[in-house]
């Protein structure tokens, strides 16, 4: 694969001016899936949670799940949308063997959310409005294996195994109008909104919104207009590219950035960008030309003829609204005061987009500032290494468990940094990695007592000084227990005994 | 007289999947058009006061309760299916791009 030319970020911003859109699917956590009772869920074996509409067989019936539909409303709710009086479902026509019917069910003229605006807060803490064109509902569809070929990947497959257990999986398709104005700030605004949209969700309890799991999928829309002078009318919008396959916050933001550098340099050299949707490659940080948009996207949408229009009543779109859970904008600024973290300490974990993490872990019984310091720290520091989401390598109750350790003295953050990376690795939770790994604090002061006497016994001078009252030279005695002891000793708890032995001769 | 046209046919039925050879193409053209005009008949009686409507029957918000029921065994899934491997769907290599 060639290497695009890439403009300087700064520069293409200088020429031109990125317009925004980005297409969210929130795969909803109902028990069971859009139009069918087979349990939602997939990862498992293979075609297990499947019924006969799942397979789109013959004489099999879609019946819709009215559970879906609340969490709908309330999303569109959350998400400031007027709700349809009426909306009703439609077919989407294609021909790819990830849904078995060759159509998604889904929604297009009649949408049942639309109308609405999501406050983005910036990493330096402005807030941007994302105009919503519209939410609907449809369906998930089934995940394609492509066997053959060099890399695993569509070109040169030699044949696609199909599971179905994600077919039929409700499916919330949030459309954002065209985002104007976003200008230096768009790769960040980009991570924001896709941010912002997961607290939504998360803060509903309407999906489990793991990016890394595609609960929650972001296809960026972008184009550039060239700048025209001021008083000049603005040039027309540009020809746009839908990069998909972006599956993380921080790919979110690197893939904007890439097509603005991308597009810019195109543009400058005289050529043309073609419309077309864009693979994004998490290993490079680039992206690749996929489908071009052509005849295949005439979709033929018409109505669902074996579903009924949904007609939700005044009471239902009341009593949803009354139990909207307070926006995200609104929950952090309480969060804030409540955890006393300083206005940088926030930032870093609003913007490292750990809130939802650090809220579940001080949840499950850590104290907020241990919990921002692992999320922010080491966790994040491993994720980095491994280019990996935070989220994805560890849960905030085994975070809360590992903080519990260390507050009882059974682990010191030396060993918590061991028996996290157990975690990390599959290894069990933090007291199963610390009883398999032995890495517990040495608490049996007679075992400790044993080493300080012979340190005290190898170092005479040292334990004169500290009969003398010099006991920051306790400092070496300290240190020789403590490399003994393997590190698993709490240093503090050493340091109280070596004094309590040296004065105790 | 319909707008139907040859062109629109065959796109119809490239997207169809549907080989027509050029007789059928014409044929079809005009049938189709026959269709698309009586159709459009409707349209001369509908006044503006009769909403559109895609379900002759007066219902609406037919809901199931989100309990799982009773799912096929891989087996049974599978009974149907061309070719498999393992316990997945077997199919041949797509050109295309999910959508």
């Amino acid at each position: 694969m060639a290497t695009a030319k890439l403009m300087d970020f700064d520069k293409a911003l200088e020429l031109f001016e990125p317009v925004l859109g980005f297409e969210v699917h929130v795969e909803l956590n109902t028990k069971t899936k859009m139009f069918s009772d087979a349990p939602n869920y997939f990862g498992g074996e293979p075609n297990t949670n499947i019924t006969p509409v799942d397979l789109g067989l013959p004489g099999s019936l879609p019946v819709v799940n009215g559970e879906a539909v609340r969490y709908s409303i309330s999303l569109g709710l959350a998400l400031g949308c007027s709700i349809a009086p009426s909306s009703r479902f439609a077919r989407k026509n294609y021909f790819y063997p990830d849904l078995a019917k060759n159509y998604q069910i889904s929604q297009y003229d009649e949408p049942i959310a639309f109308g609405g605006s999501v406050e983005v807060e910036l990493p330096d803490g402005r807030f941007f409005t994302v105009p919503i064109e519209r939410a609907h509902m449809e369906e998930d569809a089934g995940k394609l294996t492509h066997v053959g070929g060099a890399t695993g990947r569509i070109q040169g497959a030699e044949y696609s195994l199909v599971d179905y257990n994600r077919a039929g999986v409700p499916l919330v398709e949030i459309v954002t109008d065209i985002i104007y104005g976003a200008e230096k700030d768009a790769p960040e605004l980009a991570k924001a909104y896709v941010a912002t949209i997961r607290d939504i969700v998360v803060s509903l309890g309407i999906s489990d919104a793991r990016m890394e799991r595609g609960n929650l999928r972001c296809d960026a829309n972008i184009s550039l207009r060239p700048r025209t002078a001021p008083g000049e009318p603005p040039a027309p919008l540009g020809t746009r590219t839908e990069t998909k396959n972006v599956n993380s916050l921080r790919s979110v933001e690197r893939a904007i950035r890439y097509e603005i550098q991308r597009q810019a340099q195109i543009l400058a050299d005289g050529g043309t960008i073609t419309q077309e949707t864009r693979h994004w490659h998490e290993d490079t940080g680039t992206t690749s030309a996929g489908r071009p948009k052509s005849d295949a996207d005439d979709y033929r949408y018409f109505p669902e003829p074996d579903l009924l229009p949904v007609v939700p009543s005044a009471e239902l779109i009341d009593e949803l609204r009354a139990a909207l859970p307070e926006a995200p904008a609104i929950r952090r600024r309480r969060l804030k005061q409540e955890w006393g973290f300083t206005d940088l300490e926030f930032q870093d974990v609003q913007n490292a987009g750990l809130l939802v993490e650090v809220t579940d872990t001080v949840a499950a019984g850590a104290s907020p500032q241990a919990a921002r310091k692992w999320w922010s720290g080491e966790i994040s520091r491993i994720a980095n290494a491994r280019n990996a989401e935070p989220s994805s390598l560890v849960s905030p109750t085994d975070v809360a468990a590992l903080v519990t350790l260390i507050d009882s003295g059974a682990l010191n953050d030396r060993l918590a940094r061991q028996v996290l990376e157990g975690v990390i690795d599959g290894e069990g939770s933090p007291q199963e990695v610390v009883d398999a790994r032995g890495l517990a604090v040495v608490s049996d002061d007679g075992a400790l007592i044993a080493a300080i006497d012979d340190a005290l016994a190898a170092q005479p001078d040292v334990l004169a000084k500290i009969k003398d009252g010099k006991v920051q030279a306790a400092g070496a005695v300290i240190g020789a227990v403590m490399k003994a002891m393997k590190g698993q000793a709490d240093a503090a708890r050493v340091r109280e005994l070596v004094l309590e032995r040296a004065s105790a001769d | 007289m319909s707008e139907i046209t040859q062109e629109q046919v065959a796109h119809l039925a490239n997207l169809a999947r549907i080989a027509l050879t050029p007789h059928e193409i014409e044929s079809l053209t005009s049938e189709l058009g026959s269709i698309v005009d009586n159709v459009a008949k409707v349209s001369e009686v509908a006044t503006p006061d009769v909403p559109a409507t895609s379900h002759p029957i007066p219902l609406q918000n037919v809901y199931r309760d989100d309990v799982p029921g009773a799912t096929l065994t891989t087996e049974q899934a599978l009974a149907g299916a061309p070719d498999h491997d393992g316990s997945r769907f077997r199919v041949t290599a797509i050109l295309g791009e999910e959508q």
